[in-house]
């Protein structure tokens, strides 16, 4: 009993040594998370006046409502792309840095190391999220009078348990491609946004593509966001997006966490556990 | 119990050759990197490993510390073996190489903190242990909060071995730890890492291609030449053995070739340096 609660801490503090990791890299980077933080905003921005677009164009539209439905959109595309950069750097700048042999040759369990780059990372892009959601909801100056924000909090904290579980497996990539790897997290971000209705409803795509938005985490979360946001729905009345949610949050992560192992392995293998890979 | 046991280990890696067959196909081929290596080290023994440039010197380093898994035979670190207990050998273990390799924005209290955590360290014993040990390693201590990016070269290597002994290892991996270093820092570091092992329960194990270093350190000197290890003697020893005044000459009477030669041939094996 006792050597299980000290291999527990041990574990724990390890968790706790990635968040630190991240902060100090975050403190060292102040100005880049700035500069980041604008190129997040702008983009947001490029999405929203879309709204503002249609309405010049004769659309007849509720505006306020299609504003908020693709600032929504939007700020989930940047946080998963937050959490998924976040997630693939656990070895692609460990490998720029050349710290990858340090960290990997660590008595740390591969879950605990990938666990505490997940917690850090919706952590972080939690903050980013929510400085982005209200500056330009603030700069559009949008009405939410219905909107239930704590729901909508609780049902994106349960989707990001999946989010991190899909990050890491494609946190392996780099592991496999060093040179390629980390683009391609990326492409797999633009897969899954794509299925999940991120500016449009699910309901516009093709068959086969409706039947993949049903296996994708973010589906739930930009209609369970919508409803919360927009209707005022409480968790109770989001159960419908939030147990799909646990499913895949429940088969991600540990599938994540096997991914990623067989690709430490294979790098084993092969070599490629290396600075220059 | 010994510190350290191989036994015909081997590892190789798959090259593809630049020039292409007659049906456009880059040919693969093996590349031996370690070739039946056996040897071991007793606790509390220092044992230098010498070798040119892709001799499979940090090959056999990065076996150890779990980095790499062998193709054959086995490794033993305090019995544990390196790839079915490699947490456990993890715990025992730990490494400088030739790069100091840190997170150059971050200082290197903050690279030393976190580093301690993933062995178990919280941040009450960090706080007094990091000043400590950089004083030890002669690091100046009121630069500890200063980017790794403003160190030179010789501090960025102090700090590197400050992160080995923060954790206690009882099987010190150094991998060339003063290559590309001036020449005082050099001596600097021999020094300590003589102290640690002079003044801790460590074993070291120190690949090198400094002569010099080797023979100053180390109980006894092996000499790996293109993935095997032809000997593994104490200084003395070795010369008798090959009838040599001094280590070059015994290294070249047992490889054939002079220990500074680096021939076209290592460096086409393409095996780790």
């Amino acid at each position: 009993m006792r050597e299980a609660a000290a291999a527990l801490r041990h574990e724990f503090i390890g968790l706790s040594g990635v968040v630190e990791r991240n902060w100090y890299l975050v403190k060292r980077y102040a100005w880049w998370e700035v500069a980041f933080f604008f190129w997040t905003a702008a983009n947001t921005l490029t999405i929203v006046f879309i709204a503002k677009g249609v309405q010049a164009t004769g659309g007849k539209i509720d505006i306020d409502r299609l504003t908020t439905i693709l600032l929504i959109g939007a700020v989930i595309w940047s946080y998963l792309g937050i959490v998924f950069e976040i997630l693939i750097e656990t070895v692609a700048w460990e490998r720029w840095e050349g710290t990858i042999e340090y960290t990997f040759m660590a008595p740390l369990t591969r879950a605990v190391h990938l666990l505490g780059t997940g917690v850090f990372a919706v952590l972080y892009g939690l903050v980013r999220a929510t400085i982005v959601f209200t500056v330009i909801a603030a700069f559009f100056g949008l009405h939410m009078p219905n909107a239930n924000f704590g729901s909508a909090l609780v049902l994106l904290a349960v989707a990001s348990v999946s989010f991190v579980g899909i990050g890491m497996m494609t946190a392996v990539l780099p592991l496999i491609s060093p040179e390629k790897g980390t683009q391609f997290g990326y492409v797999a971000q633009g897969l899954m946004l794509v299925v999940s209705g991120v500016y449009y409803p699910v309901s516009v795509l093709p068959t086969a593509m409706q039947w993949i938005a049903k296996v994708s985490p973010a589906t739930y979360a930009l209609r369970g966001m919508r409803r919360a946001i927009l209707n005022g729905a409480g968790t109770g009345a989001l159960w419908g997006d939030v147990w799909p949610l646990i499913v895949i949050g429940v088969i991600s992560v540990p599938l994540g966490i096997w991914v990623f192992r067989r690709g430490e392995l294979h790098s084993k293998k092969h070599g490629k556990l290396k600075r220059s890979g | 119990m010994f510190a350290v046991e191989v036994h015909n280990l081997r590892k190789e890696f798959f090259r593809r050759d630049a020039e292409r067959s007659r049906l456009r196909r880059r040919r693969r081929r093996r590349v031996p990197a370690l070739e039946d290596v056996t040897f071991a080290i007793e606790r509390g023994e220092c044992v230098a490993i010498l070798g040119q440039n892709g001799s499979g010197k940090s090959t056999l380093v990065r076996v150890l510390s779990t980095l790499l898994l062998p193709d054959g035979g086995s490794a033993r670190i305090f019995g544990h073996d390196v790839v079915a207990e490699s947490r456990a050998v993890q715990r025992l273990v730990n490494r400088v190489s030739v790069e100091a390799s840190f997170f150059k924005k971050m200082s290197s209290e903050e690279n030393l903190a976190y580093a301690a955590r993933f062995y178990g360290l919280p941040p009450s014993k960090t706080r007094r242990l990091i000043p400590e040990i950089l004083e030890r390693v002669g690091f100046p201590v009121d630069r500890r909060h200063e980017g790794m990016e403003d160190l030179s070269r010789g501090m960025q290597q102090k700090v590197a071995l400050a992160r080995a002994l923060l954790t206690s290892p009882v099987l010190l991996l150094l991998d060339e730890p003063t290559t590309g270093l001036d020449p005082r820092s050099k001596i600097e570091v021999q020094e300590f890492v003589e102290e640690v092992w002079k003044t801790q329960d460590a074993t070291i194990l120190l690949c090198t291609h400094d002569l010099r270093e080797a023979e100053l350190l180390a109980h006894r000197v092996g000499i790996l030449d293109r993935g095997r290890l032809l000997c593994l003697e104490p200084v003395d020893v070795l010369n008798e053995r090959y009838g040599a005044d001094n280590l070059e000459e015994a290294f070249f009477a047992a490889t054939g070739r002079a220990f500074e030669e680096e021939e076209d041939e290592d460096a086409e094996r393409g095996v780790f340096a």
